[in-house]
């Protein structure tokens, strides 16, 4: 039996890694989500026949409410909630892996049994990157969703604090090692672990959070890999190496698309960032914007033909995905090129932009990355951004001095026309103006984007 | 003998690390987030160790703390898939 379900765990693996290889195309993504669920499907059923599973009650109970929540969370978030949704989800998987390790600890201490050091060891660790999971999931979730202010927070002493946090539990968890009979330090390295998810997350500002929720996804990933140590447990290994090398591909990614290191992100915030409240921006040295209005707009779009869309965080808020999606399709009836340029940090999370399109039905292929699309703008007739501020500000490419400065941008800027859909001249996420709004070529069309794409699309229907 | 084990294991964390950063890079940005909830769902493979902890026929606090952690683990798994599978529904080309 238990040659059986060794071998059935090694097909889950294979079905994980398959599963994953799929994802590498949108023709073949769905299949290779649901390949890794029969996967998961089958290393549950086979460990329910292990011969170490003998009451079946809890277990039965703990997986209906589990997945009776799992499901209700999935089909009721809002694609705009998506960022959250992942957060919590991760945070889910997190605590688990503290629950798991902690139970295996008593596990093996009631029942009087030896530890050996390295799972030892292992339980340590499982607790500590579990917790730090579970609670900093929890803040991102409480960030994202708005609960918790998305702004930057800065406390005092906050990186010897957290330096001096994680030597406790290291400091802990080799007591715990050498005299192992010893519950309570086992239950402080869990506190100590779950205060510093919640210190560590707490100063990472909104926009930085692509990075924190990938990074804590590829947490996650370790958290599982470090239960597959405690239970000798190879199938648990390498889901977690997977998904722990899938977060932190995707938080490099990240941070080149911010031209930040990790420590930087990690740490809080750009230095001049978000809590400054440096709003004084609204009357520039730099000159006068100047403005148009939806009437002038569409009269604009009319004799164009070729329009490049720029999604940004804004069109999230506001919703705007459907309105954006009629905006495409009123062109292209006009015999505009439609394309939208998606910068890698766009939004909440990484790919958030597509995510959102996809919803409200732009093909995937419409939807260019900045790399392959940055060439066109110069021969592009209008821009249109859409609640993006900081990845198209030029200051980027042509300011030392500016915080961002060395960031890959889309070059908007480079476009005949650039039209700037926001609700205010406020500042971006980092806190500066952008030099964008006052150049000859660009126009503000100001207000909310969901009204204002969707008074655009009314004024172009009624041209016709 | 213990020590030899944890190496094997090691060995198999390390080449699975290898094979995530092959896979992954080439998944394209427009399915980086079903691909993080994808993979998230994945992480909740920690099921098989919350099942082994709530399956103890005397119950004890391990058994409660197997029997939060399968809740826990089964939000994730089934959550996660079911949300990817609910985004890569949406992803259409021409």
């Amino acid at each position: 039996m238990v040659v059986v379900s060794y071998i059935v765990y090694l097909i889950a693996s294979i079905c994980f890694i398959f599963g994953i290889k799929k994802l590498a195309s949108p023709k073949t993504a769905r299949q290779g989500n649901q390949l890794a669920a029969v996967g998961m499907l089958l290393a549950i059923i086979v460990t329910l026949l292990d011969k170490r599973v003998m009451s079946f009650e809890w277990i039965i109970a703990g997986i209906i409410i589990g997945s009776v929540i799992g499901a209700v969370f999935a089909l009721k978030v809002k694609m705009t909630g998506m960022p959250q949704m992942v957060g919590l989800l991760n945070g889910f998987g997190g605590g688990a892996s503290v629950l798991v390790a902690l139970s295996e600890y008593e596990r093996i201490y009631f029942g009087n049994q030896q530890f050996e050091i390295y799972t030892l060891i292992t339980i340590v660790l499982s607790i500590l990157v579990g917790s730090v999971t579970f609670t900093g999931s929890l803040v991102a979730f409480g960030k994202l969703q708005e609960l918790i202010t998305g702004k930057v927070i800065k406390y005092p002493f906050q990186h010897p604090l957290n330096a001096l946090l994680i030597l406790g539990v290291l400091v802990l968890g080799v007591i715990v090692v050498i005299n192992p009979i010893n519950i309570q330090i086992i239950l402080v390295i869990t506190a100590v672990s779950l205060i510093l998810g919640i210190l560590l997350v707490l100063p990472i500002g909104g926009a930085d959070m692509p990075v924190a929720i990938s990074l804590l996804n590829s947490y996650s990933g370790i958290a599982a890999s470090m239960t597959g140590f405690v239970l000798s447990n190879n199938m648990l290994i390498i889901a977690g190496a997977l998904v722990g090398a899938s977060g932190i591909i995707l938080t490099i990614i990240m941070c080149k698309g911010m031209n930040r290191s990790l420590m930087n992100v990690v740490l809080g915030g750009w230095e001049s960032a978000g809590s400054g409240g440096s709003s004084s921006s609204v009357v520039s040295p730099k000159g006068q914007v100047k403005s148009i209005d939806a009437e002038e707009l569409a009269m604009l779009l009319d004799s164009v033909s070729s329009v490049i869309i720029v999604p940004g965080y804004g069109m999230a808020v506001a919703q705007a995905q459907h309105a954006v999606r009629d905006l495409m399709n009123v062109l292209e009836k006009k015999g505009v090129k439609v394309r939208f340029a998606i910068h890698p940090v766009a939004g909440r999370m990484p790919g958030h932009m597509n995510v959102l399109l996809a919803e409200a039905q732009v093909e995937y292929d419409k939807l260019v990355a900045m790399e392959d699309i940055n060439d066109d703008f110069p021969n592009t007739d209008v821009v249109i951004i859409i609640g993006a501020n900081d990845v198209v500000n030029p200051a980027a490419r042509n300011n030392p001095n500016s915080p961002i400065y060395g960031m890959p941008i889309l070059n908007v800027d480079y476009a005949k026309t650039v039209i700037i859909n926001k609700r205010s001249l406020n500042v971006g996420y980092a806190g500066i103006d952008n030099e964008l709004f006052f150049y000859p070529n660009a126009l503000m069309y100001f207000g909310d984007a969901k009204e204002a794409i969707t008074k655009l699309v009314n004024e172009l229907k009624s041209s016709n | 003998m213990e020590g030899l084990t944890l190496l094997m294991q090691i060995y198999v964390f390390v080449l699975a690390i290898f094979v995530g950063f092959e896979l992954i890079t080439k998944v394209p940005p427009t399915l980086h987030t079903p691909l993080m909830s994808g993979s998230n769902a994945i992480s909740g493979i920690t099921i098989v160790g919350a099942l082994l902890s709530a399956g103890v026929e005397d119950m004890s606090i391990s058994t409660v703390l197997g029997f939060i952690a399968i809740i826990f683990a089964m939000i994730n798994v089934v959550g996660g898939f079911l949300v990817t599978d609910r985004m890569l529904k949406m992803f259409k080309k021409k």
